[in-house]
């Protein structure tokens, strides 16, 4: 059973209203952050319709490839987007993916595989057309914890964070607003291996173990890459949450 | 000294705290980690902002969408998917046998 703990900072809103530790016995351990939230219920619905039909496409079922197409083009074409950076090329994966996709359909044993499954393809079309494009920049950049870390000060002999206040995201719809082009460019400049950490686990929602089987890489490894985009995409915001607040008080 | 003790636990915890808030941390280290946090206003603000940070990216849907597909593109799909069936329908070659994500091998272009 989780345990309930209640960490009010007085009037800050930074409230931690249930702990994050790992029940003893191990049962409901792995609960994302969010999954309580309406996202986390469009996500848990769209897992089902995806999985309803890749079990109909299994059946021989034709009529689910325009649902399946719908579905998963757009998807890819967001990652391949990020990944790629032009358009033309976030077209091209996503078409060669649903084709791919298709021809090797009846390679998929397991129905509730299919959104890892096809981000696995998506992921290789990705890289062979990246390998081809002479803009292709270097993927092997790795960023440092320490440089992630924000800087502190001693005032009045307590230590103090210099962070933004984030007490009005994401309610703020303006501000949030804001961030959603900050954010796009925050993930953007990753360097390769953290973005692709990043979309799949928090954007498109797969697991620890489904996105270290897309990438090739252990659990550990994307546990740690995903730490190091987060805390890079919090930095970025955090800096356009300071200078938001330096351009209302000019 | 305390605030300098503060700091080291600080680091620590800096580097874990994504696994906190995806509860993949074990038992022991996420207790600690919470007995820190009760005790440390800093650590709790920036878990905060990442917690946030988070929500976003998670909330995220880009602003750009795909050209609708055109006819040529539909019906090349639909016929990839037809062929696909076809050859399910025919007895399997030897040595090439159907193979999900799992099971595949690291080499795998799909």
């Amino acid at each position: 059973m989780l345990a309930k703990t209640h960490l009010d900072c007085q009037g800050d809103k930074l409230s931690l209203f249930f702990s994050k530790c790992v029940s003893s016995n191990g049962s409901g351990a792995k609960r994302g952050i969010l999954s309580a939230t309406i996202k986390g219920e469009e996500s848990r619905l769209d897992r089902e319709l995806e999985i309803e039909l890749a079990r109909r496409l299994l059946a021989g079922e034709d009529r689910a490839v325009e649902h399946f197409v719908e579905h998963f083009r757009a998807k890819i074409f967001h990652y391949s987007w990020l990944m790629c950076g032009q358009r033309e090329d976030a077209e091209e994966v996503a078409q060669e993916t649903m084709l791919k996709t298709f021809e090797s359909f009846h390679q998929l044993r397991d129905p509730a595989r299919v959104r890892p499954w096809v981000f696995r393809i998506a992921k290789n079309v990705c890289l062979t057309k990246r390998r081809k494009s002479i803009f292709a920049p270097n993927t092997a950049q790795e960023i440092s914890l320490d440089e992630l870390m924000p800087s502190r000060a001693s005032r009045d002999g307590r230590m103090k964070l210099e962070i933004a206040d984030w007490s009005n995201v994401p309610e703020d719809q303006l501000l949030k607003a804001e961030l959603k082009v900050e954010l796009e460019a925050a993930i953007r400049t990753l360097p390769e291996i953290y973005r692709s950490v990043i979309l799949l686990r928090d954007a498109e929602e797969l697991s620890t173990a489904e996105v270290a089987q897309i990438l090739d890489v252990t659990d550990d490894v994307v546990k740690t890459r995903l730490h190091r985009a987060r805390l890079a995409v919090r930095k970025q915001l955090d800096e356009r949450l300071r200078t938001a607040k330096t351009e209302v008080a000019l | 000294m305390k605030a300098q003790e503060t700091s080291e636990r600080c680091k620590e915890i800096f580097g874990i705290l994504s696994q906190y808030l995806d509860m993949e941390l074990p038992p022991a280290s996420c207790q600690e980690l919470e007995s820190h946090l009760e005790g440390c206003r800093p650590c709790i603000e920036f878990l905060e902002s990442l917690r946030k940070s988070i929500s976003l990216c998670r909330e995220y849907s880009p602003s750009e969408l795909p050209m609708p597909l055109s006819e040529e593109a539909r019906h090349e799909l639909k016929k990839a998917y037809d062929k696909m069936l076809s050859a399910r329908e025919m007895p399997a070659a030897p040595g090439t046998a159907d193979a999900d994500l799992s099971s595949r091998t690291r080499s795998s272009t799909c």
